[in-house]
């Protein structure tokens, strides 16, 4: 059942290649997703056990991240039948400054999208420490061409940083990876995760902390998690939207995946408090940068990818405080990963209709599109986690955990920095939604509001506003059992 | 006996970090890191006694055939189509190279003595030798100016990290080892790829003028080129 997961879009992903016909190929898509999501499903019904020494199985901390990823992707799939045909009429002109460029190959995209969703899939079954590295190297390799899929100076730019920076700093996380091994060389330990847990307490405790020192800053590089998120502006804003949707959505979750298996053996080795200061160090790091750059930001794009560090230090802080913490963690993991998504979604149709990533250029979407307008704002305020939303959830949870935990200082941080993100969102959000619509470039041939490309991020807001209101009982355990593995049983 | 080769490598290698440091000459550092690259190479067929397993012979192999022949022949490959000057462009001189060198191996050293391998291993100097090179290649990704030679930088923290991994030789299974090194040439073949299309773009492949996305000069904003 778990090779079958990888193995769909893996061979969905070769035959793209070899398929000639553009709507073949983009029905190809949307039917291995959907047949991927099936599948997830399944093993969320009924999950297979985990044989000790394999190389694959599902706990619950990879189902729960399996279970983002391939709902985003099937969001993702459905939304780039529509993109992809517009693209195919689009003259392909830069508006911000004007010159031509030409698309990707169509067939090179939908593959590697593929490809891109069986690498995702492997880093969550992995239970294998070499395996996941590998996996999440393959992602990074895989989703440069996304990046590229424009073909012109900036998004080469934007690839190019992404490609070297991920790679150098996955390349420390190998490094950990063999730190790791070094420290359980005498109780035969190996990479295997289970081994490795159940002998936790017999290894070396300072090669453990030097192996999660690299494996922090290796995977970190790849969650985006401040200082080392230099890359994710520019790949999140030069991509386009859909890919920037699975970037934020459900890559950064699969390389937080790997910073949690080596957190997991930390706290199996007695290191909980170690690792749990780095975690909120980061964390909080991270929130004050997102903040800072969000505050004078002036390109819409960007300033999405600046509220995913933003929430992938909430991530971070949440896990480094345990506890109820990291139960609220995963829940904004979740919130975040369908919220984000629909908003990169709702952001591509903007780009389309207003051919401008700058902020100032963009006004009165209410009055030209108006279920567009709805659904920015909609998106601005879960984001932000206005009740009734998963998001607010999440991140009540955690300040309860900082508070009980008596980290003042944390908390206080914490809570400035959410309000500085706050009024900088808020800002931007709203002088974009409101007032007169341009008149140039009004008329004509406009792309305008397509259906197809609305509807993956109004589902996605729905199921973040039921988030807020009901928790589903499935869910709630999955995340109950997510957070008893990494250590944070209350 | 196999030790003191291993203790030879390691100083080996260490040397080769000292001059991919003062290096001026491009094509001489492709070689210079595809020799550092063979000889870590050699590593694990010197570990444990008597004759070397076929699993590490198969390892060794692999990994002398990638990076001494594959990526080599990629780079130069990359630099001739790139049409890229002969020289390194440093944007600091050699001398502060060095010594940022030898000061990265005096802490790599101290860090040595805070981290000791368990007695399987007898090779002395392999964690301040591994992180030596780690440093290196960080040194050469920075403080160089051509998009080759960040991809050279990568190369050569990949030895560092070899270097450890070859010595101690950590328990792997084949598979993940060969998935990994998959990873590793797919990786610099796409940079290759990347390179390619940089120089066409560009004109030129020096990455201190792909500057245009940034936060820090929002003034740029809309400017033509």
């Amino acid at each position: 059942m778990i090779i079958l997961l990888m193995l769909v879009p893996l061979l969905a992903g070769l035959s793209a290649f070899l398929i000639s016909d553009d709507g073949r190929r983009r029905g190809l898509l949307v039917s291995a997703s959907a047949l991927h999501l099936a599948l997830t499903i399944l093993v969320f019904v009924a999950r297979p056990e985990i044989i000790p020494g394999d190389w694959f199985g599902l706990d619950a901390l990879g189902l729960l991240f399996l279970g983002i990823t391939s709902v985003l992707f099937f969001g993702a799939s459905v939304y780039a039948v529509k993109y992809l045909s517009f693209e195919k009429y689009d003259p392909g002109e830069d508006s911000d400054e004007g010159f031509i460029f030409n698309n990707q190959p169509e067939a090179v995209f939908i593959g590697c999208l593929l490809l891109f969703l069986s690498a995702m899939t492997a880093v969550t079954v992995s239970r294998h420490l070499g395996m996941l590295w590998a996996a999440v190297e393959a992602t990074t390799l895989l989703s440069a061409p996304l990046i590229y899929f424009h073909r012109h100076k900036r998004s080469l730019e934007a690839t190019w940083k992404y490609l070297l920076i991920c790679s150098v700093g996955i390349a420390l996380a190998l490094m950990g990876n063999l730190f790791l091994g070094a420290a359980g060389i005498k109780a035969g330990a190996g990479l295997d995760l289970e081994s490795l847990l159940s002998k936790a307490a017999a290894l070396d405790p300072a090669w453990v902390k030097a192996a999660f020192l690299f494996l922090f800053v290796g995977y970190g590089t790849k969650m985006g998690l401040a200082p080392f998120h230099t890359w994710l502006p520019d790949a999140h804003s030069e991509s386009p939207a859909l890919v920037s949707a699975l970037l934020s959505g459900a890559l950064l979750n699969c390389a937080f995946l790997g910073i949690l298996r080596a957190a997991q053996v930390c706290a199996g080795a007695g290191l909980a408090g170690f690792t749990g200061d780095i975690f909120i160090l980061f964390g909080l790091l991270s929130l004050m940068t997102a903040a800072l750059f969000i505050l004078g930001q002036r390109d819409y794009k960007r300033m999405l990818a600046y509220s995913s560090i933003e929430h992938m230090g909430i991530l971070s802080l949440g896990v480094g405080l345990g506890g109820g913490a990291v139960y609220g963690a995963l829940l904004n993991s979740v919130a975040h990963s369908l919220t984000k998504a629909g908003l990169f979604f709702v952001s591509g149709v903007i780009l389309a209709a207003y051919k401008t990533k700058h902020i100032s250029e963009v006004k009165g979407l209410f009055r030209r599109l108006p279920k567009t307008g709805v659904l920015w704002l909609a998106g601005f305020f879960l984001i932000t986690g206005t009740p009734p939303s998963g998001i607010f959830l999440g991140k009540l949870m955690i300040l309860k955990a900082t508070l009980a935990g008596g980290h003042y200082v944390a908390a206080a941080a914490y809570l400035f920095f959410l309000a500085v993100v706050f009024a900088g969102l808020g800002r931007i959000f709203l002088e974009m939604t409101f007032g007169e619509a341009p008149q140039a470039g009004t008329s004509g041939k406009l792309p305008g509001e397509s259906r197809q490309m609305l509807i993956p991020a109004a589902c996605f807001f729905v199921c973040v506003i039921i988030l807020g209101l009901y928790m589903p009982g499935w869910l709630s355990d999955t995340i109950a059992g997510a957070q008893r593995l990494i250590g944070g049983a209350v | 006996m196999h030790t003191t080769t291993a203790e030879l490598i390691i100083v080996a290698i260490i040397l080769l970090d000292l001059s991919l440091a003062v290096s001026g000459s491009l094509a001489a550092c492709i070689r210079l890191a595809a020799a550092q690259g063979v000889i870590a190479a050699i590593l694990p067929l010197l570990a444990g006694s008597g004759a070397p397993e076929s699993r590490a012979i198969i390892f060794s192999s692999t990994v002398i055939l990638l990076k001494g022949v594959i990526f080599p022949w990629l780079l130069t490959r990359a630099r001739v189509k790139a049409n890229a000057r002969k020289d390194v462009e440093p944007f600091i001189g050699y001398p502060a190279s060095i010594i940022l060198c030898l000061g990265a191996f005096a802490a790599a050293s101290w860090l040595g003595t805070r981290l000791p391998l368990p007695e399987t291993t007898r090779v002395a100097w392999i964690v301040p030798a591994s992180l030596a090179t780690i440093f290196t290649g960080f040194l050469l990704i920075t403080t160089r100016a051509k998009a080759i030679t960040q991809v050279l930088g990568y190369l050569v923290i990949e030895n560092g990290i070899y270097v450890f991994g070859l010595a101690l030789f950590v328990e792997q299974p084949l598979m993940v080892e060969l998935a990994i090194l998959l990873d590793i040439f797919v990786a610099v073949f796409v940079m290759g790829i990347t390179i390619f299309h940089i120089s066409r773009e560009f004109d030129h492949i020096d990455t201190d003028e792909l500057s245009q996305l940034s936060d820090w000069h929002p003034q740029r904003d809309g400017e033509a080129e």
